[in-house]
């Protein structure tokens, strides 16, 4: 099915897009909570996954908080559905570059918590043997080309890795995470151009929460959005709500499965909201608090219980699943304070691949 | 090894005074910012924030304790990943971090009123002083100083210049709305309104740029990057457009700007944000790069800068916007760039710094002093235009120099010293030039290669101490 396939769904309590594109074909909005076929199962790993993201995020904020983890975190909650929906679909040979608010990405892409903890804390046990903290996890071996602390910084990576993969005639495609910030630097559209222009095997994605650091990001946004400035460059967006994650999982899922085919690119635009403020030590006070309790009654993962419920799942079961991804990051966690600093010497090596020389006075 | 707090100086005069108060407990993890203590004189009471992070080791002066020297350690410091085991789990989380956001929200109308005040200190954010400077020759001597923060003095200097030419303005991320993601555009925006405060979107190549062109059309930009590591960015912006625009039109066309922002090693930032730019920024023709150490340098060059018809980089530091230094207290304080200063005479060896950089050099310079060895120490100010007349003299006096810099040493500002020393002075020399850097590596992100990562006093003492041959 070709993403023009897709019709529009009105939904009653839809999240308006407050970006109308007035070329409608190629943008849509659609709900998929009543899509048929689903199995609860299936739906339960999406819970499960974000329930993992919302517990190791809290936890690591505990962590900050007691002075564990002193540097600064950017946590993404109130926007796992997007991570958790979006990764249901990847494979692992899948390649995936992240931004400053990656946990939830590292997380759905199959990275395991107790490293990234343990990273956090800069200890040795750290996917990045504590070298690169919270805004550089990255795990290889599940195809997590890393989190990058420059905004933007990952669209042209993952326009190169899509390159990659097509030159190597893989069937494996490159997805790209930025928020809404992103889409006004120039890199966004210097890479939506090449990979337009390729036809290159990338998923975009655009985890817009609506605030580009400190600021409103309509107020410093020109146009009709991003999904038309894709368009722009004949990249075929699509708009859906990024709190509802079957809405997110399914789109996805045609998307994924078109770029496969050589289709080129496409665009996901998820709109979502940013809970909490830029990093963990922003209270973010700044915000209306209507707007702030608004977005709490669209918080994805009470959503989706509620769902659950209708379809079936025990409050029980839920809470069972909330209770054994809390517990995995705890145990994450007293594991991460446990572990060891790294050797001083680990500061002087991997500078270059032949071993760096050590400094000396 | 533990780090010392000393007892701080409320103002250049004082001498003593009383410990009233521990707000923080042995034990306790303190973050830099931290208050810790309270102290009070005669005439104020002030607040002792914790400058390094760590654990709160051992309380050497209690509380209640009357007529403490200044300078006297009243407590120490554990650092973290030094000895992790000294941290108690039932510590109080660090109410305060190096981030952005920790600064204390002000209500609209305190900020506006604050604005308008700018030469009114705020006795509460003093911190432990620096080892004492020497006077700045170019203030006239009698001149009464007020305690004041490098953050402060940076705000100050740009209000003083917008009320001055209405030409000026200032543009970047969160400078206005947010009242700057370092809290130093705090208050400008409700002074000087939306059309001189210009919050842009994360564009750092477009609104350098931007910057460029309103200065070639008449304006005096002020363009605050976040910090210098997203001006990475902006630097096409900043070295094909504005530092060679005028040598480009033949003279035709000037582009007064000035770019600012927090430059070098931050806390737990990892390696794409901390890095130095001393050296990147020193090595283009066209522009002037200043990087103050003090409040008073930092007020005095920043509108020096302002007024200056070049564009200019001036690379401020996050750690020391929250230092505390006395201020001369001018109506029209504006010190000349290009020119060093000696932060504190000696005749053995000439340790040479600037903006961070002077914190090792000058404690290295006490520790030096307790074993003989007199240090002078010249604070350059100004990498671009390099004062190499000051340096020079000084190496001639005392036959041997260190450099002392954060950034990284292959093609760093300390060579650059070092070549200058070795052209104009060689033969006063008794020893090679030293260069105390950053080690040859990425920032790492963990505490303990952190640490190592960056230069020490202890590196700063040892190398001093080898050129004595000592």
């Amino acid at each position: 099915m070709a993403i023009t396939d897709f019709s529009p769904v009105d939904r009653a309590g839809a999240f308006e897009a407050s970006f109308p594109s007035p070329r409608k074909p190629h943008t849509h909005r659609r709900t998929s909570m009543t899509t048929s076929g689903d199995n609860l199962k299936r739906l339960l790993d999406l819970y499960r996954t974000m329930a993992r993201i919302r517990a190791f995020e809290e936890t690591a904020l505990e962590a900050h908080k007691a002075g564990d983890i002193p540097g600064p975190l950017h946590v993404s909650i109130g926007q796992e559905a997007v991570a958790a929906g979006l990764c249901a679909n990847l494979r692992p040979d899948d390649r995936l570059t992240s931004n400053h608010r990656g946990h939830g990405h590292a997380i759905g892409k199959g990275a395991e918590p107790a490293r990234m903890m343990a990273e956090l804390y800069g200890r040795a046990s750290g996917y990045c043997r504590g070298k690169g903290g919270s805004m550089h996890i990255a795990d290889f071996s599940v195809g997590m080309l890393g989190a990058n602390g420059v905004v933007a910084g990952g669209i042209p990576i993952a326009c190169g890795a899509a390159q990659g993969l097509k030159l190597l005639k893989s069937d494996a495609i490159a997805v790209c995470m930025f928020g809404d910030g992103a889409t006004n630097r120039g890199p966004f559209m210097e890479g939506m151009n090449w990979a337009a222009l390729y036809q290159l095997p990338v998923l975009f994605v655009c985890e817009d929460n609506g605030v580009a650091a400190f600021t409103a990001a309509e107020s410093v946004t020109a146009g009709q959005g991003v999904v038309a400035r894709a368009e722009s460059c004949g990249v075929p967006g699509v708009t859906v709500d990024g709190n509802d994650v079957l809405a997110i999982e399914e789109t996805a899922r045609d998307l994924v499965a078109s770029i496969r085919r050589g289709e080129g690119p496409r665009l996901l635009h998820a709109r979502t909201y940013r809970l909490l403020g830029h990093t963990s030590t922003d209270p973010a006070a700044w915000r209306r608090a209507e707007d702030v309790e608004a977005a709490r009654g669209r918080e994805p993962l009470t959503r989706f219980a509620k769902l659950l419920q209708e379809r079936g799942a025990t409050e029980d079961a839920l809470g069972a699943i909330r209770k054994q991804a809390m517990d995995e990051m705890v145990k994450a966690r007293e594991g991460a304070r446990a572990a060891p600093w790294p050797e001083t010497a680990v500061a002087f090596d991997d500078v270059q691949d032949v071993g760096a020389v050590a400094w000396a006075r | 090894m533990p780090i010392q707090v000393l007892m701080p100086a409320l103002s250049p005069t004082m001498e003593k005074g009383n410990l009233a108060k521990w707000i923080k407990k042995e034990g306790d993890k303190v973050a830099p910012g931290d208050v810790i203590a309270e102290i009070e004189t005669d005439k104020a009471t002030m607040e002792v924030e914790a400058v390094d992070e760590g654990t709160l080791g051992q309380i050497l002066v209690p509380e209640g304790t009357a007529d403490v020297a200044v300078n006297t350690p009243i407590a120490t410091i554990v650092a973290e990943g030094e000895d992790a085991s000294a941290a108690k789990s039932e510590s109080k989380p660090p109410q305060k971090s190096t981030e952005p956001p920790a600064a204390k929200e002000e209500k609209p109308a305190e900020l506006a009123k604050n604005a308008k005040e700018p030469a009114q200190p705020k006795p509460a954010a003093a911190k432990p002083p620096e080892p004492a400077t020497l006077p700045d020759p170019d203030v006239p001597e009698g001149t009464e100083m007020v305690a004041m923060t490098v953050r402060e003095a940076l705000r100050d200097a740009m209000v003083e210049e917008m009320r001055r030419d209405d030409t000026v303005f200032v543009i970047g991320e969160e400078v206005a709305e947010y009242q700057g993601a370092y809290k130093v555009t705090q208050g400008l925006l409700q002074e000087f309104g939306a059309k001189r405060v210009v919050d842009t979107p994360i564009t750092e190549h477009g609104f350098a740029g931007l910057g460029v062109g309103a200065a070639m059309a008449g304006l005096r930009p002020i363009v605050e990057f976040m910090t210098f590591n997203f001006a990475m960015q902006a630097m096409d912006q900043i070295i094909n457009s504005a530092a060679k625009t005028l040598y480009m039109s033949g003279g035709q066309m000037r582009c007064p700007i000035v770019f600012r922002g927090p430059n070098g090693a931050a806390a737990r930032v990892a390696a794409q944000h901390s890095q130095d730019y001393s050296s990147w920024y020193s090595h283009v023709p066209g522009l002037k790069v200043v990087a103050p150490y003090t409040s008073a340098d930092a007020k005095g060059l920043l509108k020096a800068a302002i007024r200056d018809p070049n564009p200019i980089i001036f690379l401020e530091n996050e750690i020391l916007y929250g230092h505390t230094f006395p201020v001369p207290k001018l109506d029209d304080y504006v010190l000349p760039i290009g020119k060093a200063k000696i932060a504190r005479a000696g005749k053995d060896v000439t340790l040479v710094s600037w903006s961070m950089g002077m914190t090792y050099a000058l404690k290295a310079a006490e520790e030096l002093a307790g074993e003989g060895i007199e240090a002078e120490v010249i604070d350059l100010r100004t990498l671009r235009p390099m004062d190499t007349d000051t340096v020079l003299a000084s190496v001639k006096k005392t036959g041997r120099a260190v450099t002392v810099e954060e950034g990284w040493q292959q093609s760093g500002v300390g060579a650059e010293i070092a070549a200058r020393i070795m052209e104009g002075a060689f033969d006063y020399l008794d020893a090679p030039v030293m260069r105390v850097s950053g080690k040859d590596v990425p920032m790492p992100y963990a505490a303990n290669l952190e640490k190592l990562a960056l230069p020490s006093v202890a590196d700063v003492v040892e190398a001093a101490k080898a050129v004595c041959y000592r």
